[in-house]
This record gives C-alpha cells, sequence and structure tokens, in this order.
C-alpha cells in the first residue's frame, strides 16, 4: 500500500462524492414545489459537488507527477460568489412574488413582515395614545 | 496498482454519467420552470456542471490547459447570473 495507491483511492472517493453531490442537487432543483426551496439545493450543493472534484483534481496531479494547486483558484472563486449570485436570484423571485407566503408559525400570532396588517397597526396606536 | 487505477476509471465514468444526467435534468427545469428566477437558476446550475465537466475532462486526459478554461466558465457564469437576475430587478444591466 503506497502513496500513490492511496492517493489514488482518495481521488476515486472525492470523484464519487462529488458525483453524489451534482445528483442530489439536480434532485432538489426538480423535486421542491417553491422557488426559494428550489433555490436552497443548487446553489450550496453544486459548490461542495465542484469542490469536491477539484480536490480530487489535486490529488490527481500530485499523483501522475506534476503537482499544481491551481485548482485552488477557481474553488475561493467559486466559493465567493456562489451566495452572491443566490442572494440575487432570491431578491429576482421576491420582486416577482414567485415564492409562496410563508407558512404559519406555531406558537406566535405572526411572522414580523414589512408591512404591517390593518389590526396590527390600531393596536400599537392604541398603546401608544395609552403610553 | 491495477485495482486503484480500475477504481479511479470507473469513479471517472460515474462522474461523467452523473454530470451528463444532471444538466440534462437542468435543461428540464429551464423548460418547465414556471418563474423566471427558477430559469436563472436553472442556467447557473448548468455553468456549474458545465465546469464540472470540465474538471473531469482535465482528469482524463492529464492536460493541465483544462485549469484555464474552468476558471474562464466559472468568471463567466457568474457575470451572466448576475446580469440576467439585475436585468430582471431593474430592467436594466448598467444604469
Amino acid at each position: 500500500m503506497t502513496l500513490h495507491i492511496i492517493a489514488t483511492y482518495a481521488s476515486a472517493a472525492f470523484l464519487l462524492i462529488g458525483a453524489a453531490f451534482a445528483l442530489v442537487a439536480v434532485l432538489g432543483l426538480l423535486k421542491f414545489n417553491d422557488s426559494m426551496a428550489r433555490l436552497h439545493a443548487p446553489t450550496k450543493v453544486g459548490t461542495i459537488g465542484i469542490g469536491s472534484l477539484l480536490v480530487a483534481s489535486m490529488i490527481q496531479s500530485f499523483n501522475t507527477g506534476n503537482p499544481s494547486l491551481h485548482e485552488v483558484l477557481i474553488m475561493a472563486f467559486l466559493f465567493v460568489t456562489a451566495p452572491i449570485s443566490a442572494n440575487f436570484i432570491a431578491k429576482v423571485n421576491i420582486h416577482q412574488r414567485s415564492c409562496d407566503t410563508p407558512p404559519a408559525p406555531k406558537t406566535d400570532k405572526a411572522w414580523s413582515v414589512l408591512n404591517t396588517s390593518a389590526e396590527d397597526k390600531a393596536l400599537s396606536e392604541t398603546t401608544d395614545t395609552a403610553s | 496498482m491495477t485495482t486503484a487505477s480500475e477504481l479511479l476509471d470507473i469513479a471517472l465514468i460515474i462522474a461523467f454519467v452523473s454530470l451528463a444526467f444532471a444538466q440534462i435534468m437542468c435543461m428540464v427545469r429551464l423548460v418547465i420552470g414556471p418563474s423566471s428566477g427558477d430559469r436563472i437558476l436553472a442556467l447557473d446550475t448548468m455553468v456549474i456542471n458545465a465546469l464540472g465537466l470540465v474538471v473531469l475532462l482535465g482528469i482524463h486526459q492529464g492536460v493541465r490547459i483544462y485549469f484555464e478554461v474552468s476558471l474562464l466558465i466559472a468568471m463567466l457564469g457568474f457575470v451572466s447570473t448576475v446580469a440576467l437576475a439585475r436585468f430582471l430587478l431593474r430592467g436594466d444591466i448598467i444604469e
């Protein structure tokens, strides 16, 4: 069991992890029924899958004799830009109102949202005059 | 040594097949997506999967030139996603 064999096994394992994460991401993209829920699957899981593929590429480059760490650049770029693009897509979903209203909370009366309802506004006005 | 390299070849084939399947399913979501946010998300995922395919091609052939290709694909994918989202948000890309 030399170092070459261990590196080859590790590279194959990282390849399989990346392939599984890509499949899970596309399963979430297809099966979820809300735009915001669909946003959650590929933007996070896709970067982990690509990250493990890049780790496999690095291990294999060290294994075959011309070592390089250039893939860290792609990994850093992806990890920085994936939340930004996810935030932009979420803004588009909010702007077009394609996401459902949030489900009713279990204990509290309502979610804290920007547009307050009429009875809440009346209640706050009465408390203001009382105080 | 032979079993390890055979395992690597099998893992490469599995990764190629699953990424290609992911591309096809992203194309399905791109076609049927109800809102345009879903379509942007499907395009973004397709760009990331194409990057993964290029990385796998680099592992398979052992060529270093695919590193530059994947870096360019990552940058262009991010810029195109932000441009599409910004066009839908503001009605204009550069104001």
